[in-house]
């Protein structure tokens, strides 16, 4: 393998013909060995980040791209040394799954025997033997990925950047094949950027994740980070469900009132609003509760079941409760909303929930 | 209405358009083979007249041959790189250059090889050789090759598979010879059969170009009209068929293959 490099991207923006900004000037390092993950809503400039990435666009003037200490800005993609796999697939129909795979190979004249290896290698990787002499129109989307996978790794790139692989593959498939490419990624140790606009992705394969919104890196961090300390409202909203309480008054010893009762928070006396992922709330006996409200609507889940809770507030409150007890509409119910899993995005130091995320990560 | 009776009238409607055009064919090639038409089938059959043809005008035949081939590798080596480039261009500048693409098409022959003449015409040795009429041809005939070539890279994704292949290190000669001409085969073939069948029919550009020492077949066939026996007339329109009919299968036998296939 070849030793992995470092990508660095120094003031990169991107401005189309039209007029129309898809990435601000940016600023971004992924650190050799390293899987980046690109996330966001379409349109929020992480194609066009992961484009520049490649070569296959260039930044506007003064944008700088490196590949560790080597600056590539001026390089087309095929200098640049990189795999590529597309959402869709971008095979060649002409040749069969094994010419496919060994394009690169054939490309960088390598000598036959080795070829011939490489080849063999790579499709026991990608579970793909057999196929060889298979047609690409005679292959399922999920195989049909494989061997894109497959041929960009054959070529033993430096770096590796994937272009939302998945979004074409249905949802069994696509949770199948995620998995695959993760084991991947660490077997192959190569730096990788990966596009995507689904969270689960981003998060199971994403040594850090970029979320990006409006051509700019909203918050960049482990995937940890991005779900408990959300640098801002969009991306609390973005990365899973989330519940904001409107902060209606004070009470005596840092008791914060919201609608439908008080919570305690020492650490967010300033804020406006607080923030509370529905997985963190407990549901508890109605004397003990801090919260309490009347139920909406239950949505049964199998594994948990989703509670809309009313508490007055302007919207109800996502509750995931236990699938086990049953829950009619217009119950009481009580809820308790631990201190360290209530947050601010706006609020930097919230120092409760840095220590959360530490926990959850060396758990 | 009885839909049987239905089916028998409309059945009888098509035979007899049929009948309409194919019996002047039918006839045409009987006179080719008579030994004499105006006596009747009971003169007998011969291949005498498709013989005397032969020998009177192989040479056109010849040329016809050469000039098909010949305009189709120019059409080929101009037209698949002129796709390629309409394809990559920006969509007003490649509307425009498609429309003048088609005016050698649109614009009668005889106003076309008027303007090779007035432009070309005095330079004597080019005006002398089938070459001349080679421009002629290729003229008539690249907007074909284009059109053709053109419509199967719209729908082969070539953009997308070019810059797979960059990212696995094709430069650009590589891309082009390794992936687009190979995805628009199907185009290039059904360009290609167009061309040589528009070629070797090809008239009226032909026929005012042409010098006596550069006749091709259609230009022989009226010069044969205008001079010969009906039956010599015949006999070469009856040789032009057996050239022309497998070229016109190949053409319908293309065009399935060039249909889109997922």
């Amino acid at each position: 393998m070849s030793s992995s490099v470092s990508i660095t991207l120094t003031q990169c923006s991107r401005t189309f013909s039209g007029g129309h900004t898809a990435l601000q000037p940016l600023d971004l390092h992924v650190n050799a060995g390293e899987t980046l993950v690109l996330l966001g809503p379409s349109g929020c400039g992480k194609t066009t980040t992961l484009r520049i990435i490649s070569g296959l666009e260039s930044p506007d003037r003064g944008g700088r791209v490196q590949f560790g200490e080597q600056d590539v800005t001026a390089l087309p993609i095929e200098k640049r040394d990189v795999g590529m796999v597309f959402q869709n697939y971008a095979l060649f129909p002409n040749m069969s799954v094994a010419d496919n795979i060994a394009y690169g190979l054939k490309i960088q004249r390598l000598p036959r025997s080795e070829t011939e290896q490489r080849l063999a290698e790579v499709m026991r990787m990608v579970d793909l033997e057999g196929f060889g002499e298979r047609r690409i129109d005679a292959l399922s989307g999920g195989q049909k990925q494989r061997v894109a996978l497959a041929r960009a790794i054959a070529v033993r790139p430096k770096v590796l950047l994937f272009d939302e692989p998945l979004a074409a593959l249905d949802a069994k498939l696509r949770d199948r094949l995620r998995l695959e490419i993760g084991q991947l990624l660490r077997e192959l140790g190569t730096t990788a950027v990966y596009v995507t606009h689904d969270q689960d992705e981003a998060m199971a394969l994403g040594d850090r994740i970029a979320v990006m919104q409006a051509g700019r890196i909203a918050q960049l961090g482990t995937p940890q980070e991005i779900y408990h300390q959300p640098a801002n409202a969009f991306v609390a909203d973005f990365i899973g469900a989330v519940n904001r309480l409107e902060v209606i008054g004070k009470g005596a010893n840092g008791q914060l009132t919201v609608q439908g009762g008080e919570l305690t928070a020492p650490h967010l006396q300033e804020a406006q609003s607080v923030y509370c992922r529905p997985e963190d709330i407990e549901v508890v006996a109605l004397p003990n509760a801090q919260v309490k409200g009347r139920i909406l609507q239950s949505i049964f889940l199998g594994q948990s079941q989703q509670l809309m809770v009313d508490t007055g507030g302007a919207t109800p409150l996502q509750v995931k409760a236990s699938s086990r007890q049953h829950w009619p509409i217009g119950t009481a119910i009580g809820l308790a909303l631990p201190p360290q899993a209530l947050f601010h995005p706006e609020s930097s130091h919230s120092e409760l929930a840095a220590a959360s995320a530490k926990e959850q990560a060396n758990g | 209405m009885n839909p049987r009776i239905r089916f028998a009238l409309q059945l009888s409607f098509t035979l007899l358009v049929c009948l309409f055009m194919i019996i002047p064919i039918a006839m045409s090639v009987m006179a080719g083979l008579t030994e004499n038409y105006f006596v009747g089938l009971k003169s007998g059959l011969t291949l005498r007249w498709v013989i005397e043809v032969w020998q009177l005008y192989s040479d056109t035949i010849w040329l016809s041959i050469k000039l098909a081939l010949a305009c189709l590798v120019i059409t080929i080596l101009i037209g698949v790189p002129a796709a390629y480039g309409l394809l990559r261009s920006r969509r007003r500048w490649a509307n425009a250059i498609e429309e003048l693409l088609l005016l050698p098409v649109a614009v009668p022959g005889l106003a076309t090889a008027l303007a090779l003449l007035l432009a070309y015409g005095s330079y004597r040795e080019f005006r002398g050789s089938w070459l001349f009429i080679l421009v002629g041809h290729v003229l008539f005939t690249l907007p074909f090759m284009v059109r053709a070539v053109l419509s199967v890279m719209q729908t082969a994704r070539l953009p997308l598979l070019e810059e797979a292949a960059a990212s696995l290190g094709a430069n650009f000669r590589q891309r082009f010879f390794t992936v687009v001409v190979p995805n628009c085969l199907s185009g290039i073939l059904a360009g290609a059969l167009m061309v040589v069948t528009l070629s070797i029919g090809e008239f009226n550009i032909t026929w005012m170009l042409h010098t006596p020492l550069t006749k091709t077949l259609p230009v022989g066939l009226a010069d044969s009209y205008a001079s010969m026996r009906l039956e010599v007339g015949s006999a070469y329109t009856l040789i032009f068929l057996v050239m022309i009919v497998p070229l016109l299968v190949a053409i319908q036998w293309a065009g399935r293959l060039s249909s889109p296939r997922r």
